[in-house]
């Protein structure tokens, strides 16, 4: 094995899970999940030369989150007729999943625990800041790099999350109260 | 209408606050009943979630995809190292973050190189040593959650024995102990799980007595302090907060 493989098996390849758990987090099913991550670990394998002493692991889930948007915008034009006039928007992933998809919260509704159900129930930019700030401990300039936002929105979106996600744990609290009674 | 303060409560709560902050907020807390009811509601979200949540982990097969695929991927292309960029501002990235894609990669980098790169060989060392014990096999040596089990097989394994204990309601969970060569010595490592992080503990003799120090190598942070003849290194993924938890703990344990 080259140098250079060695080096991005020592260096990269400890944070495949992180890059997985993400994928996971951000795609629709497990097998959109495993293409992402390959993807994105060739891209990261190509591109290795260029990363010198920085934070991989924000590095490769910047790439991770790359790859998803690529492939969701492929999905969607093999999925819909007609295309929205991506020119009206600021930038193409506006078009993408801002709102909580159906799919993935019937995929969660049976097996999973409250406050898994209940974080995947939020709009994707709000759930996306907290498992990145909660789950992969990403301090707010690793989360900013990450999902290429100026600081002071990942403060503000981490806010708004957070109190969203708790609105809904006490309403849910309250529902199955009253279907006690 | 809310407390104008609750941003700065919430970066407190994430450990982002320098001291003199932290020392303000924390005596807003006490006045602002508000802020106070806030700092339980993110202390409930966090605790809940990270019980809650399932860590997953990528599957063999989609591991063994990787490498076969990297087995037949053209190499990234090696160039010669170019001379290090000249140190740019932080505003600079800042602004650069709030654009998508390659602006945002090449200002993230550019960012770190801002950091200096400590010539100490010591930090390399440690670093490596992590990583190398995140790969499948090569994380511990004697497997177990009880420090009845792992403290005395460092008497065996190791030149040191360091404090080992199990803080599992916590948050951080004893895992096991390792032995690592260090320093020119044999250094015990304790391992501890905290959610989907591997937190290692890594302790040698040392008649230097240097500062505390925090910082941060290639992603990962590091965090010195001494007790005794014996030096310590905690080194993880975590967050700050999480990291400084743990090291709470430990040095309370003393």
């Amino acid at each position: 094995m080259d140098e250079l493989r060695s080096r991005f098996e020592v260096q990269v390849l400890p944070h495949l899970d992180a890059a997985y758990r993400f994928a996971r987090w951000l795609s629709y099913s497990p097998a959109d999940a495993d293409d992402v991550v390959q993807e994105a670990i060739l891209r990261a394998f190509r591109s290795f030369d260029s990363l010198r002493g920085s934070d991989v692991k924000s590095w490769l889930l910047v790439i991770v989150k790359n790859c998803h948007f690529t492939a969701a915008k492929q999905r969607q034009r093999r999925d819909t007729v007609p295309l929205p006039d991506e020119s009206d928007l600021k930038d193409g992933h506006a078009m993408i999943s801002q709102m909580p998809d159906p799919e993935r919260a019937a995929l969660w509704r049976d097996e999973a625990k409250t406050w898994e159900r209940l974080l995947s129930s939020l709009p994707e930019e709000q759930r996306t800041v907290l498992w990145l700030r909660e789950i992969e401990e990403l301090d707010y300039a690793q989360i900013a790099a990450v999902i290429g936002v100026p600081l002071g929105t990942v403060m503000s979106r981490l806010a708004r999350s957070r109190a969203a996600l708790k609105a809904k744990w006490l309403k849910e609290a309250e529902d199955s109260q009253h279907a006690v009674r | 209408m809310r407390c104008a303060e609750s941003l700065r409560v919430q970066a407190y709560f994430d450990a982002e606050l320098d001291p003199l902050s932290a020392d303000q907020i924390e005596r807003h807390i006490e006045l602002c009943a508000e802020c106070r009811a806030l700092f339980q509601d993110l202390q409930l979200v966090r605790t809940t979630l990270r019980r809650d949540l399932e860590f997953e982990r990528a599957p063999a097969a989609l591991r063994a995809r990787i490498h076969e695929a990297l087995d037949h991927s053209p190499a990234a292309q090696v160039r010669r190292t170019p001379p290090a960029r000249p140190p740019l501002r932080r505003p600079f990235w800042l602004g650069a973050l709030s654009g998508f894609g390659g602006a945002a990669v090449a200002a993230m980098l550019a960012f770190f190189v801002l950091l200096p790169a400590r010539p100490d060989p010591m930090l390399d060392d440690l670093v490596n040593a992590h990583v190398r014990s995140l790969m499948p096999d090569h994380l511990i040596d004697v497997v177990s959650t009880d420090r009845h089990t792992v403290k005395p097989w460092f008497a065996g394994h190791a030149d040191v024995s360091p404090v080992v204990a199990d803080f599992e309601s916590q948050g951080y969970k004893l895992v096991g102990g390792r032995a690592d060569y260090f320093d020119r010595q044999r250094a015990a490592v304790v391992v501890y799980l905290h959610g989907a992080h591997t937190i290692n503990v890594f302790s040698w003799a040392s008649d230097r007595t240097p500062a505390e120090q925090s910082l941060t190598r290639n992603g990962y942070h590091l965090q010195f302090w001494n007790s005794g003849n014996l030096e310590y290194c905690a080194v993880s993924d975590t967050g700050w907060e999480e990291l400084h938890g743990l090291v709470k703990l430990l040095k309370d344990q003393e």
